[in-house]
Formats: C-alpha cells, sequence, structure tokens
C-alpha cells in the first residue's frame, strides 16, 4: 500500500510537472504572438539593422551580443539558413549586451553602421572574439588590431561611438528584450514564436514552420 | 497492537508528507529556473545542494520506514534553513547587499516574484525548510518515546 502510495505520488508530481511546462510555455508564446499583433515596435525598432528582404514574410528576430561565443557560434548557421530560403526571411538584430562591458562593442558596431561597414564588422567581431573576450581575461582593447580588416576608418569610429543616441538604443533594445522574456544571448523570436528549447535543429524546424505558414500558396 | 500499528502508520505518514514537500520544493525551483528562466544566484544554489539530496534520502527512509533518516536529514535540512534566512535578511535589506558573495552573474537581492506582497522565492524556501525541520523534530519526538 505504501509503495502504491509513493509512486502514485512520483507520478502525480512529475505528469503535473510537465503540465505546468507546458502550460506555462504556451501561455508565453500566446502572449508574445498578441504583442507581434498589437504592439510590433517591440520586435522591430526603427534603429534594428536588419539583413534580407523587406518582401520577406518571416522576420527573424535576434537578440544577440558581440562578446557572446554563442552568437558567434549560431550567426554562420543563421547565415546558412537564410542562403537556403532566399527572400523568404529577414534577419533582424536586436542588442541584448549581457556580458560586461560587452556594450563597449555595441558602440564599434553603430559607428561601423555609419560607414556602411555594419556586417563586415559584425564579422571580425566575431571571428576574432576569441582574442578579446576571454571570460577570465577580457580585453576589449585588443579588439582595434582587428577591425582594419572591415576597411573601416578608425579615428571616425573612435568618435561615432561616444555618440549618446547608441546609449539610448542599447537601453531600448534591452528593455524590448525584457518584455519579450529575453534572458539569454541569442534570444531567437520568428513572426513572434520565441525559440522555445534552444538548438540548431530546433531554431531550423521552427524557421521551417513560419516559412510554410507564410508561404502556403 | 492496533495502537502501535497506527504509531507506525501516522509516523510513516508524517515522513512521507516531508519527502512530498521536499519534492515539491525541488521540482517548484527546477520550474523557476528551468521553464521560466529565472537564472538561480549563489545563494539559491547553495540552497538547493540541501535540499535535493533530501529527496532521495527521505524516499530511502520510507522503504522500510527507518527512523535513523531524521539523523541524516536533519543537519541539511538545518544548513538550508541557515542559508534561506541568510538569503531572506540579504533580500528584504536587513543586512547590506554589500556583504553579500555574488557580486558577479546574478544578484541574490533582485526581486523576481512577489506574491501577495510577503511571498518571494526566498522565503518560498525558508518556509519549505521550516516546515520540513518542524515535521522531522515532530517525528524525532514520537520515535524517541
Amino acid at each position: 500500500m505504501k509503495y502504491i502510495i509513493f509512486a502514485f505520488s512520483c507520478l502525480i508530481l512529475f505528469v503535473a510537472f510537465i503540465f505546468a511546462s507546458t502550460f506555462y510555455k504556451d501561455k508565453q508564446t500566446e502572449k508574445l504572438s498578441f504583442m507581434a499583433q498589437e504592439n510590433a515596435a517591440v520586435f522591430v525598432r526603427d534603429h534594428s539593422q536588419s539583413l534580407g528582404s523587406d518582401d520577406a514574410k518571416v522576420y527573424l528576430i535576434e537578440f544577440m551580443d558581440p562578446a557572446c561565443e554563442t552568437c558567434a557560434a549560431f550567426f554562420p548557421f543563421v547565415k546558412q539558413i537564410m542562403n537556403a530560403n532566399p527572400g523568404k526571411i529577414k534577419l533582424i538584430l536586436r542588442y541584448a549586451p549581457f556580458h560586461d562591458g560587452a556594450d563597449y562593442f555595441v558602440k564599434i558596431l553603430e559607428a561601423a553602421k555609419k560607414q556602411g561597414k555594419y556586417w563586415e564588422t559584425l564579422d571580425v567581431m566575431y571571428k576574432s572574439q576569441p582574442y578579446w573576450a576571454s571570460h577570465h581575461n577580457p580585453q576589449p582593447q585588443k579588439i582595434w588590431q582587428f577591425l582594419p580588416k572591415a576597411g573601416l576608418n578608425l579615428e571616425q569610429i573612435k568618435k561615432d561611438m561616444t555618440d549618446p543616441a547608441i546609449v539610448k538604443l542599447i537601453e531600448q533594445d534591452l528593455a524590448d528584450a525584457k518584455t519579450l522574456n529575453v534572458q539569454k544571448t541569442p534570444g531567437f523570436i520568428v513572426n513572434g514564436k520565441p525559440l522555445q528549447t534552444f538548438g540548431y535543429q530546433q531554431l531550423q524546424e521552427l524557421i521551417q514552420s513560419e516559412i510554410r505558414i507564410a508561404y502556403q500558396n | 497492537m492496533l495502537q502501535t500499528d497506527q504509531t507506525a502508520n501516522t509516523n510513516w505518514t508524517i515522513l512521507f508528507l516531508c519527502w512530498l514537500l521536499v519534492t515539491i520544493s525541488t521540482l517548484g525551483s527546477l520550474f523557476f529556473s528551468y521553464v521560466v528562466g529565472f537564472a538561480p544566484c549563489v545563494l539559491c544554489w547553495y540552497q538547493r545542494i540541501f535540499l535535493f539530496p533530501l529527496v532521495i534520502l527521505l524516499a530511502m527512509g520510507l522503504f522500510p520506514f527507518d527512523k535513523s533518516v531524521i539523523k541524516y536529514a536533519l543537519p541539511l535540512a538545518i544548513a538550508g534553513w541557515l542559508t534561506a534566512l541568510y538569503h531572506n535578511l540579504l533580500y528584504s535589506g536587513i543586512i547590506p547587499e554589500s556583504i553579500q558573495p555574488c557580486s558577479q552573474g546574478v544578484s541574490c537581492t533582485e526581486k523576481y516574484i512577489d506574491l501577495f506582497g510577503f511571498i518571494t522565492i526566498p522565503m518560498l524556501s525558508l518556509l519549505s525548510f521550516s516546515t520540513i525541520i518542524g515535521l522531522l523534530i515532530l517525528l524525532q519526538r514520537r520515535t524517541s518515546q
């Protein structure tokens, strides 16, 4: 009898946990899709950098941090998915510089945008990341030796990155990340649907299912 | 004979309730960190270190009922209770934040949930550890009679 009570309790607790998890995630998804309709600006701001066709029906929002290793590791994969589905995906980059001092790199990126070298600079940053973003000994100054590879005017960058507008823009993005419940980077949201469990496979499946919905005909 | 049977059953039930509480607390903390996505702070981890083993320890004490499990479980519960108490004092600002152990990463004083004005996650932990200790002491008294 005691064994039965015990086993039954284990089962009930297990089922309750799974049920609560599913319920919570569904609620979150519902909330976000509601926001996607009512308050689209939370997902895409005017200042947000984007890549891909304006006619694309699938919006891939990525909350990223230039100093985040996983973001660097995921970026080639994101590009690969975009290339595999030409014209169907628009990538929107949002900032979530959670690492200490990561806003320094966002400032460089935004300054590079003024020179029309945003994506080149991001590419250089991600590739050189191991040299300047070590967790034990972050050395942000080391980034400068890599930046010329992106074809940047460094003097101009140093001037432009002090623009207080960039600080405001980062604050706005962080506030939106909070609203959208993004607590880790990279945080992906596809057409208002957050990536439920993290992984390459899961991201690909989410994007594919949104493409199927958006391009039914 | 009937009397002792009943006493034994009640003792078992008390220990079982204790296990139930510990297991619900464990699942609750996992829910907050893995489903809701709150990152656990250092103090939360210390409380978990004292809480998680109790799930297995108390279950072992249930089959067959073994009162010596109290001896092993109580120190863990008290250590968890003390950590939870410290966490609550930090949280409510009675101990200033500057002496808290986690200066990097997740702040131990960031408020995640606040139900009815007093139920916070550290408070849930303290309540849970208090009840576990209460139940274990009750069981100790009953079995040592």
